[in-house]
């Protein structure tokens, strides 16, 4: 469990870490919390020749009010996000599901930018950040842009980013007033999710007014149920939830592994569906 | 060779190594640290759970160049003048170890609790821990010890499950 040899640098500032990014070229890798990287290197399956650490990049961390939209810097802890009184108003979707992520040691290392950046199918942060519509602000040596979460996952570990892109902050605009719940299956405690649904719902006078439902682990990127969310408008009782959720998992391609079969995941998800709408709704 | 600066259980120790040194075996093969222990490859037992800069941390999936400037505490260095810590002692006398292997990142993970909540519900102390992995005791008896260190009486059993 001895990583490969490479060369490490802690810039200071977000300028520096990207000119050490683009100076290394694609042999480069940043490190934020470590806890999927550095697995990746014990276990010999990563070989970066420089490893830029941004985990002392002060302007990094860290949630602030816009307006209408929170504002979370890329290195902000799993355990910053999950107990700030800003993210548990304005995203409580976003604390729920984080408190869900790994168990209280990783959280205080395991960052929200990391989560994302990794890209991992399974990891659950990824559908949550799709499902509230979230931006992701990257800063390149040509500047910064701003990418839509629906845009930003490309493949299985892969994202939009380019080697020397930094991704500095995640900008969630605030779901005042939608109910939400993050449903998360897996066999023990502390582990990715099997299937994962992450449910934020509108109501308007008993029935739901607008659904947004998000798929984890049920393709080779984060997915949105788009037919699900088209099916649950109007619904207005457990039942009209339950018929709609029976289409969670259209267009979507689980995977096959040791957890569970492509059928059995697509079963996961409708029933997931159904429950997390439910209890996002307050029909549970 | 990188250059850190570390304060381990109290003292501070300066050492060049390579980044691709993990805190865990700084700890463990350059001080002689070897109460925390390694027990995984996989970054899922919590066996090398220590303190860094007041919050637990994996020590084998932290770098050594990452703790640089940081205080790191062990289980080592809870005992004061030889004298073992309430949760220490609770371990002890309530049978919450067998072999052995988890219980330094048991009490470095209970402690972490108890810092922030000191009188938590059996299924606090489990949601706490569910990063530690025990394969001797079943659990039940470190249950026991972080409800007898928090100066709380273990509820009966079919309540501790469901509690
Ligand atoms: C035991 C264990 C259990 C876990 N359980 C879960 C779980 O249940 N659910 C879950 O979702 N996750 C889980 N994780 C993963 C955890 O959430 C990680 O913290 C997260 O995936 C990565 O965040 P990090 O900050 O540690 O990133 P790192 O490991 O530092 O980096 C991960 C990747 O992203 C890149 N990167 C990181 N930050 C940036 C940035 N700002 N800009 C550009 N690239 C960047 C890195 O180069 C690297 O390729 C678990 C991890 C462990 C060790
Ligand atoms: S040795 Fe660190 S988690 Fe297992
Ligand atoms: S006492 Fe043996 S692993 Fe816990």
């Amino acid at each position: 469990m001895i990583p490969p040899a490479f060369d490490y640098v802690r810039p200071a500032s977000v300028d520096e870490a990207v000119r050490a990014l683009a100076d290394a070229g694609e042999d480069a890798k940043v490190l934020a919390g470590g806890q999927s990287l550095l697995p990746l290197l014990r276990l010999r399956l990563a070989f970066p020749e420089l490893v830029v650490d941004v985990g002392r990049i002060p302007e990094l961390r860290g949630v602030r009010d816009e307006g209408d939209a929170l504002v979370i810097g890329a290195l902000t802890t799993h355990h910053d996000v999950m107990h700030d009184p800003l993210v548990r108003r304005h995203a409580g979707l976003l604390a729920a599901a984080t408190e869900t992520v790994a168990d209280p040691a990783v959280r205080h290392r395991g960052t929200l930018g990391g989560s994302l950046a990794h890209a991992d199918p399974a990891g659950d942060l990824p559908a949550v950040v799709l499902t509230l519509d979230a931006e992701l602000v990257a800063v390149g040596p040509n500047g910064r842009r701003t990418i839509p979460a629906r845009e930003f996952f490309v493949d299985y570990l892969q994202t939009v980013l380019a080697p020397d892109e930094l991704l500095v902050e995640v900008r969630v605009p605030k779901a005042d007033g939608w109910g939400f719940h993050y449903e998360k299956f897996h066999r023990v405690a502390q582990a990715w999710p099997i299937v994962g649904v992450a449910a934020l719902v509108r109501r308007d006078n008993g029935h739901i007014a607008e659904a947004r439902v998000g798929l984890s682990n049920m393709g080779s990127t984060p997915l949105r149920a788009t037919a699900a969310e088209q099916a649950l408008a109007g619904a207005g009782d457990p039942d009209a939830v339950a018929r709609a959720a029976e289409s969670a998992a259209e267009g979507t391609r689980p995977s096959q592994d040791p957890s569970g079969s492509p059928e059995y995941r697509a079963h996961l998800a409708r029933v997931l569906t159904k429950r997390a709408v439910l209890t996002a709704a307050g029909m549970g | 060779m990188t250059h850190i600066k570390v304060n381990v259980d109290g003292t501070t120790y300066e050492d060049e190594v390579e980044p691709r040194l993990l805190l865990a075996h700084y700890l463990r093969d350059r001080l002689g640290l070897t109460g925390t222990p390694i027990g995984c490859d996989t970054s899922n037992c919590g066996a090398c759970t220590v303190d860094l800069d007041g919050a637990t941390v994996k020590s084998c999936s932290v770098l050594a160049v990452q703790a640089d400037g940081s205080e790191v505490t062990t289980v080592q260095g809870l005992a004061k003048d030889g004298e073992w810590t309430a949760l220490q002692r609770a371990f002890h006398e309530r049978h919450a170890l067998q072999c052995g292997y988890c219980t330094p990142g048991m009490i470095m993970a209970a402690r972490d609790l108890l810092r922030e909540n000191p009188q938590p519900t059996s299924y606090e102390i489990r949601q706490a821990l569910e990063g530690n992995l025990c394969r001797c005791t079943g659990y039940q008896n470190i249950v026991r010890a972080v409800l007898a260190a928090s100066g709380q009486e273990a509820p009966a059993v079919a309540e501790e499950v469901t509690a």
